[in-house]
């Protein structure tokens, strides 16, 4: 393509200065770097937050709310008199109703990935005379691994083991520890309702989530039934993973649907990890805005110098026929020449620091820092950073676009 | 045989406001024809820059009416008078004026690649042309400001040429340049009026460069005067 004569005009501008189009340039790949980083580090963080929440919740859960009895009489109209009694507890059982049509029914969900049916039993674990309490999740141990991926997160045993042998039991490695158990060793547990059961370690875990790691444990399916005196259709509650992670709140929507029971996504189950998140996406994202904000302002001095040291030339051109448009396209040409060097000069800068970055060693489940290349990240900031410098040097460009050339001449 | 009429103005009169409100033309009538080399002259506040600017249809702010080429300029849009100026109207300045960071051969191309009637080879070979008209082929490739001040008037000359306007305006265009640059522009704009049939309005103090042209028109006070 052949440059037009504003072209011409913009990069005659920036080549005959360029140590100013440099630094201008500089300025916005510091911005635009810094910004990509910046986010980049948010978003990795949220991830590798939620990836360790994820090993041990599932996106969707669904069970059996406690509901409250409802008053004798329900409520009449204003005036008469209504009988308060304490309300309590009503239903008697937390088992789920026919989950194996609620399972079938959500596998046919094209959105979601897996489900797994649990059942939650609160129960002591004891050795000798030391005595934990805790909790401990009767699954079928393939699907579980399928959610939450505890084989990654052992340090002994083998979470197969539990298929042979049915009286298995996988234990959070604070257990393990605090009741001095090894591999193998037996481990007495008890229940809530008294039912006592001596079971066989096969495998010890390792969260993130120290907590973790002191309350739970993995058993059968079966095992959890008999330590709640149930059947075999005894179901506390259904997981559920999806898709997307992002999509749980909307999905879980649909869901309450199609079932009476109470259906919670992991959003609403972990608000306090999610108020925190929020602010350190706004924290850093505002930082890294101003960074920004500074490069634009650099770009705008530069625009503003230029037009400032050039009024003769731009009377000039004026005078030989260039409209206050043409004076606006010139102007708006350059930043946009030292945004797009800048811009990408910025992507560069924010790889590299990502590269640098998520080598350094940090220890704990993840070992190095949780950071990684979004291209989404880099295609907002490279918009971003085109825009923002466009905007910074459309401002000065309409001041030249009003310069009266005669007022120049006159002097 | 009636000369045609390339620029006119009909009772133009403008004010100054700064610092007091200030008639800096008070109804000013006159015709130009074409291939006419015109040039006005009086003292100095006496208005005929300012009418100049005027007919440049850069300024815009006066009473009256501005008629060139049969078109009323009075009126149009600024986008529509730059285009008009960039196609009828070449400039000479009395300080030279040229962009310093281009070549003198691109100063003068630039005009006409803003014009963009005809393609670049071409226009080079135009602004080739009208270099060699004013003898300074030789400086083409120089940047503008490397050259002395009577080269850079000539280069002016040349840039004012390229689109072959109706109309130069010139102010003051000999103002910096010594006894022999001013013959050189004085040849150079009767042959252009003669020869090329260009009109030519000049400002001038230089009563020598007045007596050289075809028509003097004596301002003062804001008034036409004296038409000879």
């Amino acid at each position: 393509m052949k440059l037009n004569v504003n072209s011409e005009i913009a990069l005659t501008h920036l080549l005959t200065r360029k140590k100013q189009t440099i630094i201008a340039s500089l300025g916005v790949t510091v911005g635009i770097g810094i910004f990509i980083f910046m986010i980049s580090m948010v978003v990795g963080f949220n991830r590798y937050s939620d990836e360790a929440l994820f090993k041990t919740e599932s996106h969707i859960r669904i069970y059996q709310d406690d509901t409250l009895s409802r008053p004798l009489i329900p409520k009449t109209k204003l005036g008469n008199t209504t009988i308060i009694i304490n309300p309590k507890i009503a239903n008697l059982s937390n088992t789920l109703l026919n989950p194996k049509k609620i399972i079938a029914d959500l596998k046919k969900n094209e959105n979601i990935v897996t489900v797994t049916p649990q059942v939650s039993v609160s129960l002591f674990y004891n050795n000798g005379i030391s005595q934990i309490n805790g909790v401990a999740s009767g699954v079928n141990i393939i699907d579980a691994n399928e959610m939450f991926n505890i084989q990654s997160t052992m340090l002994a045993g083998d979470i197969r083991n539990l298929l042979s042998t049915s009286n298995g039991i996988l234990i959070g490695v604070g257990i393990a520890e605090k009741l001095n158990i090894k591999l193998y060793d037996n481990i007495n547990i008890t229940s809530s309702i008294g039912v006592v059961k001596m079971m066989k370690v096969e495998g010890i875990f390792k969260t993130s989530n120290s907590n973790i790691d002191l309350t739970k444990s993995y058993i059968n399916l079966a095992i959890s039934q008999q330590l709640m005196k149930e059947s075999s259709s005894y179901l506390t509650d259904i997981l559920v993973n999806i898709k997307d992670p992002n999509k749980a709140p909307e999905f879980s929507k649909q869901l309450k649907n199609l079932t009476i029971y109470k259906v919670e996504d992991w959003q609403a189950a972990n608000e306090q990890s999610m108020s925190n998140k929020k602010t350190r996406q706004v924290m850093l994202g505002s930082i890294s805005l101003a960074i920004l904000l500074v490069a634009a302002f650099g770009i705008y001095n530069i625009i503003n110098m230029t037009i400032k040291e050039k009024l003769n030339d731009i009377a000039i051109l004026k005078a030989t026929g260039f409209s206050g448009k043409d004076v606006i396209n010139i102007f708006l040409k350059e930043s946009l020449i030292m945004g797009i060097i800048g811009t990408s000069f910025g992507l560069l800068l924010a790889s590299g620091l990502i590269k640098f970055i998520s080598g350094i060693y940090i220890g704990g489940d993840r070992e190095y820092f949780p950071i990684g290349f979004e291209s989404s990240i880099f295609i907002i900031g490279g918009i971003l950073g085109i825009l923002i410098t466009l905007g910074a040097g459309y401002i000065p460009a309409i001041g030249a676009a009003k310069i009266d050339p005669i007022e120049i001449f006159r002097k | 045989m009636r000369k045609k009429i390339i620029l006119q103005t009909k009772q133009i009169s403008k004010y100054f406001y700064q610092p007091v409100k200030f008639k800096a033309l008070d109804d000013i009538s006159f015709e130009v024809f074409d291939s006419e080399f015109i040039t006005m002259i009086g003292k100095s506040g006496s208005g005929k820059s300012t009418l100049l600017y005027i007919l440049s249809t850069m300024d815009t702010d006066y009473e009256g009416e501005l008629i060139i080429g049969g078109e009323k300029i009075t009126g149009q849009k600024s986008d529509n008078l730059a285009a008009i100026r960039n196609k009828n109207i070449g400039f000479v300045f009395q300080f030279h004026y040229l962009l310093p960071e281009f070549s003198c051969l691109k100063n003068v191309m630039i005009p006409a690649l803003k014009l963009g009637k005809l393609s670049p080879q071409e226009i080079e070979e135009q602004a080739y042309q009208k270099l060699t008209l004013l003898g300074i082929k030789d400086q083409a490739l120089k940047p503008a400001s490397k050259l002395s001040g009577g080269q850079q008037q000539r280069v002016a000359i040349a840039r004012a040429l390229i689109n072959q306007p109706k109309i130069i305006m010139c102010d003051e265009p000999t103002g910096n340049l010594d006894s022999k640059n001013t013959s050189i522009v004085l040849e150079t704009f009767h042959q252009l009026s003669q020869e090329l049939g260009q009109t030519i309005i000049a400002v001038t103090h230089d009563n020598d460069f007045a007596e050289a042209s075809n028509r003097i028109i004596e301002m003062a006070d804001g008034k036409l005067i004296n038409t000879i």
